[in-house]
């Protein structure tokens, strides 16, 4: 049992690392087709990786330790997220230390360091994009801790592979109101955790509307690659929590290599699928003004506390 | 219909009743908030006729049938002929005709700002969960489980009735209290008799065309639907 847990654990990883640029530049391409560009191809991520690796590393003047140490820090953390979130097994070694508390902190602590690494640099973007990703973060992550709950409720634990494995069990959880909620709640704070459009630009690098990018404007060379290398592996990874919370079909939950590979296919897929769609939609979306991105945060906290209070309330004694 | 079957259905239906009232103080544009009230009103009908299929109730069907063409098909219907009057009058008049056009049309400013008014209809939802607590225990049928989506909806449209600015935004939000007592109705005694649902629909149906008038009026007389601009009296 535990060579396939530990298999599983190598294989999600493996393809979390290597798919997260891939994930982008598919993004990338799909959008480039749609707007009738020839686009960059998908394997441009990880020509641009390997470009700035080979660069030599640069630090601004009077910058210190948060600054150095946010790139491997973000990648660290975003490496601990692959190993411990269910994309394609809920029956691996480290089940029992994937909650979800553990990973909503890691997140902010990726967030965090990425922050003080911009306030380090001393420059004025630095701080102005420091302190917008602070207050969209603050608004994100009881979205997601609160969406997550409302799924919670009926597995009885905070436990991420619990709640997928019983979401796999029981699809009809998924259907209830509580579920549908918990689903839209999620995707908008995923989108604003991950930096995708109508909360931040990816693309941008206009003073004004700059968030992610503002921070790391600082960054060349190797640390440049680390961050953007960071970035790409917390949205592959939470564009796959997304798939395995609410798409859980096919997930491995017993001990045959067999199932371990079919539901790494199916995850890959499933990341495709789902990162193609969001690259469609932001063709059709404009970034909202900044002013207005705590609305939609606000929006979507309601709708992860309504999604709460529907599985405590309607779900009852006759929902289990 | 099967027991479980039932009650998801029900539980779906009373969650995009309350999701509607709940988005209808997310949207700024008045004709989104109309297409919200009637997405509500239909799934007000799916909540009747549920019940009504679940207990083998013609008339609960019959009734569920008026409510559907009442709220989600007449009532939007004369909002937005409203809502045209007051674009196409605009339009043909002024210079500055785009300007005001979204002027009218949109519920710029809100007494309390959106993302405050969502909080707060978070805040009123959890209310309405507590306060129908000992009247859910006192027989917890999927039905009357569901009973503080009601409450919750009548608290939001209360809510709704006091901060927004438009006189049309206001409209929606009488007919979303009224949505939120009819459901309390159904889910709580499975609706009210024939004759009084009746009275309802016709006194709130009446009560449209007055308003609709009155906010056709109001806009001749003052150029404007703000309610708030109405506080002074003028000669």
């Amino acid at each position: 049992m535990n060579t396939v847990g530990y298999t599983a654990i190598v294989l999600q990883v493996g393809a979390v690392v290597a798919g997260a640029p891939l994930l982008t530049g598919l993004m990338r391409q799909t959008r480039a087709r749609l707007e009738g560009r020839a686009g960059a191809g998908v394997l441009q991520p990880w020509r641009d990786v390997r470009k700035l690796l080979r660069k030599e590393p640069i630090t601004p003047v009077g910058t210190g330790p948060a600054f150095r140490w946010a790139p491997p820090l973000l990648v660290a953390t975003s490496l601990v997220l692959a190993v411990l979130v269910p994309l394609i097994s809920t029956d691996t070694p480290v089940r029992g230390r994937a909650d979800l508390i553990v990973v909503v902190s890691l997140l902010a602590l990726g967030t965090l360091a990425l922050a003080l690494a911009g306030l380090d640099t001393g420059t004025a973007f630095g701080g102005m994009g420091a302190s917008r990703e602070m207050a969209i973060a603050a608004l994100v992550e009881p979205t997601i801790l609160m969406a997550v709950f409302a799924l919670s409720i009926p597995a009885g634990s905070t436990n991420l592979p619990v709640i997928v494995a019983g979401a796999a069990d029981q699809p009809a959880r998924l259907t209830s109101p509580a579920g549908l909620l918990a689903i839209a709640a999620l995707a908008v704070a995923v989108l604003a955790e991950s930096g995708r459009l109508p909360v931040d630009n990816p693309a941008t690098h206009l003073e004004l509307t700059m968030v992610h990018e503002a921070m790391t404007l600082e960054y060349a060379g190797p640390d440049l690659a680390l961050v953007e290398f960071g970035a790409q592996l917390r949205l592959t990874v939470l564009l796959g929590l997304l798939a395995s919370l609410f798409a859980p079909w096919g997930i491995a939950t017993g001990a045959s290599l067999a199932a371990v590979l079919l539901a790494l296919l199916l995850a890959v897929l499933k990341v495709a699928v789902l990162g193609m769609a969001l690259a469609a939609a932001e063709v059709f979306w404009a970034k909202l003004r900044l002013f207005r991105v705590p609305e939609l945060l606000a929006g979507s906290f309601l709708l992860a506390l309504l999604a709460v209070t529907a599985s405590y309330f309607l779900g009852g004694e006759g929902g289990q | 219909m099967s027991e479980s079957l039932f009650t998801q259905l029900l539980d779906l239906a009373c969650g995009a009743f309350l999701l509607a009232a709940v988005v209808v103080l997310w949207r700024r544009e008045l004709a989104a908030i109309v297409r919200l009230f009637a997405l509500q009103g239909l799934a007000l009908a799916a909540i009747a006729l549920l019940l009504g299929l679940h207990e083998d109730r013609w008339d609960l069907i019959v009734v569920a049938a008026g409510i559907g063409a009442l709220r989600a098909g007449l009532l939007p219907y004369l909002i937005r002929r409203a809502l045209a009057t007051l674009v196409t009058d605009r339009a043909q008049g002024q210079d500055q005709a785009a300007y005001t056009h979204s002027e009218e049309v949109r519920e710029t400013q809100p007494l309390v700002n959106v993302a405050a008014s969502l909080l707060t209809a978070a805040a009123l939802t959890l209310l309405a969960y507590a306060v129908a607590r000992p009247l859910v225990e006192l027989d917890p049928t999927p039905a009357t489980r569901a009973l503080p989506v009601g409450l919750a909806v009548v608290l939001i449209g209360f809510f709704v009735l006091v901060t927004r600015r438009r006189a049309l935004a206001q409209v929606v939000g009488f007919l979303l209290l009224d949505n939120g007592i009819t459901a309390t109705a159904f889910l709580a005694a499975s609706g009210v008799p024939l004759i009084v649902e009746l009275g309802v629909s016709f006194d709130v149906l009446l009560a449209v065309l007055v308003l609709q008038l009155l906010t056709v009026r109001v806009r001749e007389a003052f150029g404007t639907t703000d309610i708030d601009d109405l506080r002074e009296l003028h000669d």
